[in-house]
């Protein structure tokens, strides 16, 4: 038999190769323009003047005090929903109980809500003229336009980030696992910490890694209770925005440079958790 | 005392990790929301009716909603092209552009909205090829919908893509074995199987892009009447200490939040009876 025989028939079932090549190039072109572009101009215009004025706009001490404060919200907002992520998978996958739907929908609710009105909502509740505003103030408890507000808002909009990736991989995977442990003796927290975590570790890393993301990246719901006071209440993103609008493009360029080195790292983090351990992340999740 | 409601199971920790669980999302979601109810009570609905028909209001409004409808719509169009080749075709690159896809769920979106500023003003790389066209996008309502084509991007191509991937190639084959040809098989097989994930994508592109913020302000120039979004209409009644203006704005777009998410729900439901998957 000749060569050209054993090449396989063109499947019926596809696109001729011209108009593969024409929605590839679309493809290419409608991805470069809205998001390979706008990530290359942010270390364009960071880089602009060279590596001198980037470092000196870094090195800056309000550009620091962001930056810690930043990680600062992230450290007390990413455990939190960490340690309720668990909770709540636990609770929801592992028992059967009237009202679960409800609870799963509640979870996801802060997606659904603007970042704005998700920080409107702490005003209302904290503010000057808010719900507990007069009482705070007679016992000088500040929350609003001061770190707590930021914490709280930032804790609500990632709220749903670590509960949504584990809830699906334990219902997965069942309890027999859990059970086995019990049954040769094992109490429940032995049981937990030795053979839910181990099953849970990637989707768990996977779940905190974008509720990180998030964390340090929120906009909208901190701007609202953040109160903007440089070196003081400005996390990163609103130091962007400040710097900005001070037509200090290359200082809001460097500082969004950082942002933009975080968000690549999460991607590659997280592509290489789906290619290595897909089996070990929720279904949605896979994807590789 | 036992509880009746939950089924018996050898696992401990049920109480701990639900009372856990509702004593943290009450004081995080709930009370909050409780909070925006409470005041938009206070309100009423005719209060609510009457702040909203401020013309400012009611721009801003359609300003919010009218693009992010147009943005989405565009997205279904091109974020289905972009699932269909990171699915279809196989060409160098193309795990990295399907890792590309999540970007802006990564990206600030106040890194993402400078940065879309700087490439489409008049001085930019796309903006100063478009300007000799007479296309103006930053700082117009145009400039909105590029920031919100960015953001609700990956709403689509992740939803579309896995049910590409579960379509199963035999009916393709059947139709072209019964005489269709590809243009035929695409419309009248494959078009009508994604056209609920299409649907769910559009809908959570719209409804993420009626709350953007980040991403739209510095390339929307924030005209009011012209290119002014609700949300940064919350922003400046609360710094006008208008608290009621901010809580009406925001209930109605809250009430159209859950409007979506509804939607969706039924549209996912629909699907399943229809072709038994989501």
């Amino acid at each position: 038999m000749s060569e050209k025989a054993l090449r396989p028939p063109r499947p019926v079932a596809s696109e001729g190769p011209l108009a593969r090549a024409a929605l590839i190039a679309v493809a290419l072109v409608f991805l470069s323009l809205f998001l390979f572009l706008p990530l290359v101009v942010v270390f364009w215009e960071a880089l602009r003047n060279g590596l001198g004025p980037y470092v000196a706009a870094l090195a800056e001490p309000d550009a620091l005090a962001s930056v810690r404060l930043t990680l600062l919200v992230a450290v007390i907002s990413v455990p939190l929903n960490l340690v309720f992520g668990v909770a709540a998978a636990w609770a929801v996958a592992k028992f059967e109980f009237k009202g679960k739907s409800l609870l799963v929908t509640l979870i996801d609710l802060p997606f659904s809500v603007s970042p704005v009105v998700s920080g409107l909502i702490y005003v209302l509740l904290f503010g000057a003229h808010g719900v507990f505003g007069p009482w705070l103030k007679s016992h000088g408890v500040e929350i609003i336009f001061a770190v707590p507000g930021i914490v709280l808002a930032t804790v609500f909009v990632t709220f749903p980030f670590v509960a949504r990736e584990l809830i699906p991989l334990m219902q997965d995977q069942g309890s027999l696992d859990e059970e086995a442990a019990l049954s040769l003796g094992a109490n429940g927290w032995q049981t937990f910490w030795r053979i839910t975590l181990p099953n849970i570790r990637w989707a768990l890393l996977y779940g905190v890694l974008l509720c990180n993301a998030r964390a340090m990246g929120e906009f909208g719901a901190v701007s609202v209770v953040s109160g903007h006071i440089r070196g003081l209440t400005n996390t990163m993103p609103l130091h962007v925005e400040i710097l900005y609008n001070e037509y200090n493009s290359v200082a809001a360029f460097a500082v969004a440079s950082l942002l933009a080195l975080l968000a690549l790292a999460t991607l590659i983090i997280k592509t290489l958790l789906e290619i290595f351990y897909g089996d070990g992340l929720a279904n949605s999740s896979r994807r590789h | 005392m036992t509880f009746a409601f939950r089924q018996k199971t050898a696992l401990p920790g049920f109480h701990l990790a639900l009372g856990y669980t509702l004593v943290y999302l009450s004081l995080i979601v709930l009370l909050p929301l409780a909070a925006l109810v409470l005041r938009t009570s206070s309100l009423g609905l005719a209060g609510i009716v009457d702040l909203a028909l401020q013309p400012r209001i009611l721009a801003s409004l359609r300003t919010s909603f009218g693009i992010a409808f147009a943005a989405a719509a565009f997205n279904a169009v091109f974020g289905l092209i972009v699932a269909w080749v990171l699915v279809r075709y196989d060409f160098p690159g193309r795990r990295f552009l399907d890792a590309a896809v999540d970007l802006p769920f990564a990206l600030p979106t106040a890194v993402a909205g400078i940065a879309l500023a700087a490439l489409y003003a008049p001085t930019g790389w796309v903006g100063g090829l478009l300007e000799p066209l007479g296309l103006k996008v930053a700082y117009t309502p145009l400039g909105i919908g590029v920031a919100l084509v960015f953001i609700g991007l990956p709403f689509v191509v992740r939803t579309v893509e896995p049910v590409i991937r579960e379509l199963e190639p035999e009916i393709e084959e059947a139709a072209a074995t019964l005489g269709a040809n590809r243009g035929q098989t695409l419309r009248r097989v494959i078009l009508p199987a994604l056209l609920p994930a299409i649907i769910t994508g559009f809908a959570l592109a719209f409804a993420r892009g009626v709350g953007e913020y980040g991403s739209v302000i510095f390339i929307a120039g924030n005209i009011p009447y012209v290119s002014e979004i609700a949300p940064l209409l919350i922003i400046v009644r609360l710094e006008e200490f208008d608290y009621a203006g901010a809580t009406a704005i925001a209930t109605l777009m809250l009430v159209a939040a859950f409007a979506i998410l509804l939607f969706i729900n039924l549209v996912q439901a629909w699907s399943r009876r229809r072709f038994g998957y989501v």
